[in-house]
């Protein structure tokens, strides 16, 4: 299944990262599963613990399932001094999850990160591929509010 | 050509997209369509305009108003009122006297003097305000060694963080024969409060194409990479545009301009990691591998990626070199401090009134950064402190504002430059909870290659918890200099060396804090 990402690769071994990238943008759960690493090592013919060892290392790579919202909140310190730390709290708080869960229901999980390069709108959070800035706790119920309608 | 009576440019760079510059790009082209003025007045998407926390802002020429906050709904009276009736919006628009207390600085532009007046998007207008002409002339009259020194004599130095000098280290790679070489741009951008590389490539894909056509000249390699962080997906889809715009217009492929020369230039994403910016980790990781530090030397310059000779050089020295070929190094040295010539793109952020960037000249104090493009303190708010360079940056006092900042001169102080992030901080803040943020931070990114940075962080961390706590004594102060110290000594690469500016200029500077919390705690106990 994963032969059409597979094969629009060079099966040489600098072109791990993006196939990673591929095969998690394109599974609905956001991970790089265990079966996925299999094929990735047979095509690229390096061994399996190579390629852990690089999903390990990199955080935007996850190894278990995620929900179909992966929510990253910026950390660093732009973002703290802008109150990044009571946006986690709401977030936690209107989920009902702590950082690295996925909500019962699998429509988010969690994660905190260091800078995204946004930090002129501090505090800001990626969902998924999309950005947002200038958090304040009414903006993230509204977001989650979006979010939760349009699934 | 069409002629179009006015030019409406909106900014759609990362920040303005989420606030929704696409939906007003689209309302603003149906409302115009509705109103028959689609061909009178043109829709252009560019750049940051250099505002920010104004929503969406875009900027009509050649009546030259700008307006901030636009939403969708405001997008029919807006074409009415200044398009139909010819008057300006009066309540979007920003006022002329704020432009004048945040002056944009086009003037002094060097790298960022096309973000905000071009489309990004369309290599026509690139070439319109003089682009790739410095690569034609590079190309066609010069030869690799004039173009080493020219860069080396106008002193253009890495705006990396190291500030090491861009021409001598294309000098090592420029000679070697008969090997595969590579150019790769750093654009790994991930040094807390950065963003400049965004702007840059975001605002003026082109003027990075054009610098590392011309650099990949200069030290012969055929093969250039843009490494860029997976993040950052407008930057990566922009240079894409423009990397397949270049090869339509035969500015790179194969015997270009029928110079005899071949270049491709390709993209390449990170998947997460800040200590993929060092130089060599960048090129583990291109090479499929986990991003650790290699051994120094043999320097990239030598051996570098597939073990061949590779020039790492950041997205903003880069841009400058177009401007340097152009109009030479003499012109070059007359901007900025002789230490360090030309520009530097700071991003300000934190308790100032106006958070943003500016491209100023090497040398522009701090006080001048903060009051004149920050817009001064935030209202009520006093200043205590700078974070200036990032996480792997120095907390300055206001001792420091007037301190003429480039490389040299900071360093004297034993401060940097580093990335060009400014972060200020309000004398409410306790810099303890700011260090044990930028702790965090080095303690995530560490890539555990090495004891005194994998352990150093941890400990660190731990003592600054403590203090936090009340558990600790004023001892706990001189175990955190010792530990960062020793990581400065001991560390394999800059990450964990880096450590000891944060802490060390946070205890110098600000140990009433450090002893608000011990003593508080004391306090209580008795
Ligand atoms: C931990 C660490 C992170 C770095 N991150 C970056 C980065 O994001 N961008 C960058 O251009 N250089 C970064 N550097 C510096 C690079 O190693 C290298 O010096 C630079 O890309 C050289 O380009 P320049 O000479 O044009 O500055 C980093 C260095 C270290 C030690
Ligand atoms: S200093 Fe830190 S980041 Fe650098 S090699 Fe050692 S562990 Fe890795
Ligand atoms: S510090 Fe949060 S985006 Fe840069």
């Amino acid at each position: 299944m994963y032969q059409e990402i597979l094969k629009k690769y060079e099966p040489t071994k600098d072109n791990l990262i993006y196939i990673l990238h591929d095969i998690q943008d394109n599974d609905p759960q956001h991970y790089v599963s265990e079966s996925a690493v299999q094929s990735v090592s047979e095509y690229l013919r390096i061994p399996v613990n190579h390629i852990y060892g690089v999903l390990t290392f990199y955080t935007m790579y996850s190894t278990t399932p995620r929900g179909k919202n992966v929510i990253r909140l910026c950390e660093s310190p732009p973002c703290y001094l802008r109150g990044s730390d009571n946006i986690l709290a709401k977030l936690k708080n209107t989920l009902g999850i702590k950082t690295g869960e996925t909500t019962s229901d699998g429509l988010f999980t969690l994660e905190l990160c260091a800078c995204l390069g946004l930090c002129g709108n501090a505090p800001v959070m990626m969902i998924n591929d999309d950005f947002y800035g200038d958090l304040t706790d009414d903006k993230i119920d509204q977001i989650i509010h979006n979010i939760r309608e349009a699934k | 050509m069409k002629y179009f009576r006015s030019h409406i440019l909106i900014e759609t760079d990362e920040a303005s997209v989420q606030q929704g510059a696409r939906e007003v790009m689209n309302a603003l082209k149906q409302e115009l369509a509705k109103h028959n003025l689609d061909q009178e007045v043109n829709v252009l998407e560019t750049g940051s305009l250099g505002f920010f926390e104004r929503g969406v802002c875009i900027a009509v020429y050649p009546d030259d108003v700008i307006y901030g906050n636009v939403k969708v709904e405001d997008v029919s009276s807006l074409v009415s009122e200044h398009f139909l009736k010819g008057r300006p919006l009066t309540h979007l628009v920003i006022e002329r006297s704020e432009k004048k207390n945040i002056p944009l600085g086009y003037d002094k532009r060097i790298v960022l003097e096309n973000s905000g007046n071009i489309d990004p998007e369309e290599i026509n207008d690139y070439l319109g305000v003089g682009g790739y002409l410095a690569w034609e002339k590079a190309l066609l009259e010069m030869k690799p060694e004039d173009i080493v020194q020219t860069v080396k004599d106008s002193g253009l130095r890495g705006r990396g963080g190291a500030g090491f000098p861009a021409g001598i280290k294309w000098s090592f790679t420029s000679p070697i024969k008969g090997v595969q070489k590579y150019v790769v741009i750093n654009a790994d951008e991930g040094e807390p409060g950065t963003f400049k590389d965004r702007l840059i490539m975001e605002g003026d894909p082109h003027k990075l194409l054009e610098g590392t056509m011309i650099a990949s000249l200069a030290v012969g390699a055929t093969k250039a990479y843009i490494y860029i962080r997976g993040e950052y997906k407008l930057c990566i889809n922009r240079l894409q545009r423009a990397i397949d715009q270049a090869y339509e217009y035969g500015l790179l492929g194969k015997n270009i301009l029928e110079s005899g020369f071949d270049l491709d230039i390709e993209i390449e994403t990170g998947a997460g990691a800040y200590i993929c910016g060092e130089e060599t980790a960048l090129i583990e990781s291109m090479e499929g591998n986990r991003g650790i530090p290699r051994t120094k030397p043999p320097y990239p310059g030598v051996k570098g990626f597939m073990q061949n000779p590779t020039v790492v050089n950041n997205v903003e020295t880069i841009a400058n070199v177009p401007a340097i070929i152009n109009k030479g190094a003499d012109w070059y040295r007359n901007i900025g401090t002789a230490e360090s010539p030309g520009t530097k793109v700071y991003t300000i952020l934190g308790d100032v009134a106006v958070p943003g960037l500016c491209e100023v000249p090497m040398g522009t104090t701090l006080r001048t950064i903060i009051n004149t493009y920050g817009g001064g303190m935030k209202k009520g708010s006093r200043f205590k402190s700078a974070l200036v360079g990032g996480a792997a940056g120095i907390f300055l006092g206001d001792n420091m504002l007037d301190v003429k900042m480039d490389f040299h001169n900071l360093a004297e102080y034993k401060a940097v430059l580093g990335s060009g992030a400014i972060l200020v901080i309000n004398d409410s803040v306790n810099i303890v909870d700011m260090l044990e943020s930028v702790i965090k931070f080095f303690r995530h990114e560490s890539c555990g290659k090495c004891v005194p940075c994998r352990n150093g962080n941890e400990q660190l961390y731990k003592s600054v918890r403590k203090i936090k706590a009340g558990y600790a004594g004023e001892d706990e102060l001189d175990k955190m200099l010792l530990i960062a110290d020793t990581m400065q000594k001991t560390s394999f690469c800059a990450l964990g060396q880096s450590l000891l500016l944060p802490v060390k200029s946070a205890l110098d500077m600000f140990k009433d804090d450090f002893l608000s919390y011990i003593n508080k705690k004391k306090a209580i106990n008795k």
